[in-house]
């Protein structure tokens, strides 16, 4: 039982940090860079991948006896594809600002290969319970990493948090940063940093032992 | 038969294959048809609503509007039944009406080209001055802090408020304003700019005779 909870709870955690699928794995960047340009735009992207994850998890894993091996890829993008859509048109008939802000991007969720990636890796080999621990870690993970690209880009070219305005009138926004390249900088330095505490750690665990 | 032994499983039938995918395609079809019955009135509805305050917004003073239809080469208001938000309904021309009911104006909406993508607007038309009266952009996915300013810069939107039409409406330079009949465009944003000047045209050069044979209609029945 105790052996039974600690597994749970690390196919849980290993998304958010350890095998965090922006900033390890560095999968699904496109989502990540594309709607990244504010901190409410992360958010929503980061929540509506991880509804399609949870979902499409579960449903993997429940099938994955049921599913021959040879349309197994096949299959997955079906379900996933499905999530996604029903994901567009709610998020178009409840937050209609949000769907208009994120656009295309959502459709784009059905390619999102950290999607696909923990069907193939994880799901399609693993009972329900641990499968959506596993799509909860990860969908988390993901909306973690997107949120923080999202309010270093919105706070330094928006001069706001969530729409709330920080610095006053007199802030001149660095506009650069919610176009594109802003996307690449706030990443490539995200990255470099989260490189550099890893080896930093790794250091000190040598130097220990 | 040693070759037998060295497959782990045995292949799964053709049938048994196409069948796991139709299966999954039958549920998805489902659970997709589901959804879109369940969100479509909402999405038609939200679309009406944010349509409708547009149209408030570009006619100052309007109590009403009546969503027009072009039958036979005339424009007439949607026969009994048909409302605004209804699927296959999609008027482009709306007439504003004050509180006693005199036509003050027309609303038109109109898509352009812009710098990035379709830029749709919907402007208000005053047909006894023959003048632009008001500006709002529904849906444009111009450049942030460059090109969104034709949503956001209170200069450029003050360009809109009386603009007159005639001979034909032109983008110049910021400060080179001489004519009525002129906007001045935004610095940086030329291309979003002169995309909205080009939307006026094209909204009044497809309208503007079937509005003023409207505005005559109206006048006569009071």
């Amino acid at each position: 039982m105790n052996l039974n909870n600690s597994r749970t709870a690390e196919e849980f955690l290993k998304g958010l940090w350890k095998e965090n699928p922006v900033f390890v794995a560095v999968l699904g960047m496109c989502p990540t860079l594309a709607v990244t340009n504010s901190a409410i735009n992360a958010l929503a992207m980061g929540a509506a991948t991880t509804f399609v994850l949870f979902f499409s998890s579960l449903l993997v894993s429940l099938m994955r006896k049921a599913i021959p091996k040879q349309v197994r890829i096949t299959t997955y993008i079906v379900i996933i594809a499905t999530f996604v859509s029903m994901v567009d048109m709610l998020l178009a008939a409840l937050v209609p600002d949000i769907h208009k802000a994120l656009g295309a991007f959502i459709a784009l969720i059905v390619v999102n290969c950290v999607i696909l990636g923990r069907q193939e890796a994880f799901a399609s080999k693993n009972k329900p319970g641990l499968a959506m621990m596993d799509a909860l870690g990860m969908g988390i993970g993901f909306s973690m990493a997107l949120m923080m690209i999202g309010i270093v880009r919105e706070v330094l070219g928006s001069g706001s948090i969530f729409n709330i305005p920080l610095f006053g009138p007199t802030f001149e926004p660095w506009i650069i940063m919610i176009l594109p390249p802003g996307g690449f900088f706030t990443l490539g330095f995200l990255l470099l940093f989260f490189n550099w505490y890893a080896e930093r750690r790794k250091k000190l665990k040598a130097e220990v032992s | 038969m040693s070759t037998a032994q060295t497959i782990p499983e045995k292949e799964p039938s053709s049938f048994r294959l196409i069948a796991t995918l139709g299966v999954a395609g039958f549920f998805s079809g489902v659970v997709l048809v589901g959804s879109f019955i369940f969100t479509q009135p909402i999405i038609l509805a939200n679309k009406a609503k944010a349509l409708s305050a547009a149209i408030y917004k570009v006619l100052p003073g309007c109590a009403e509007y009546k969503s027009l239809l072009l039958t036979n080469g005339v424009l007439e208001p949607l026969p009994e039944g048909v409302e605004l938000g209804q699927e296959g309904v999609n008027p482009e021309v709306f007439a504003g009406f004050d509180k006693e009911g005199k036509l003050i104006g027309f609303a038109v909406t109109t898509e352009e080209p812009g710098f990035q993508d379709i830029i749709a607007g919907i402007f208000g038309y005053d047909p006894v001055k023959g003048e632009i009266i008001g500006l709002e952009i529904l849906d444009s996915k111009e450049t942030p802090g460059l090109g969104d300013k034709i949503l956001k810069d209170a200069d450029f939107r003050k360009n809109f408020q009386a603009l007159a039409t005639h001979p034909e409406i032109k983008a110049v330079k910021k400060g080179e304003k001489e004519n009525p009949y002129e906007v001045e465009a935004i610095t940086g944003a030329t291309i979003s700019s002169k995309a909205v000047v080009r939307l006026l045209n094209k909204g009044m050069g497809q309208w503007e005779e079937a509005m003023k044979a409207y505005a005559e209609s109206q006048g006569d029945t009071e």
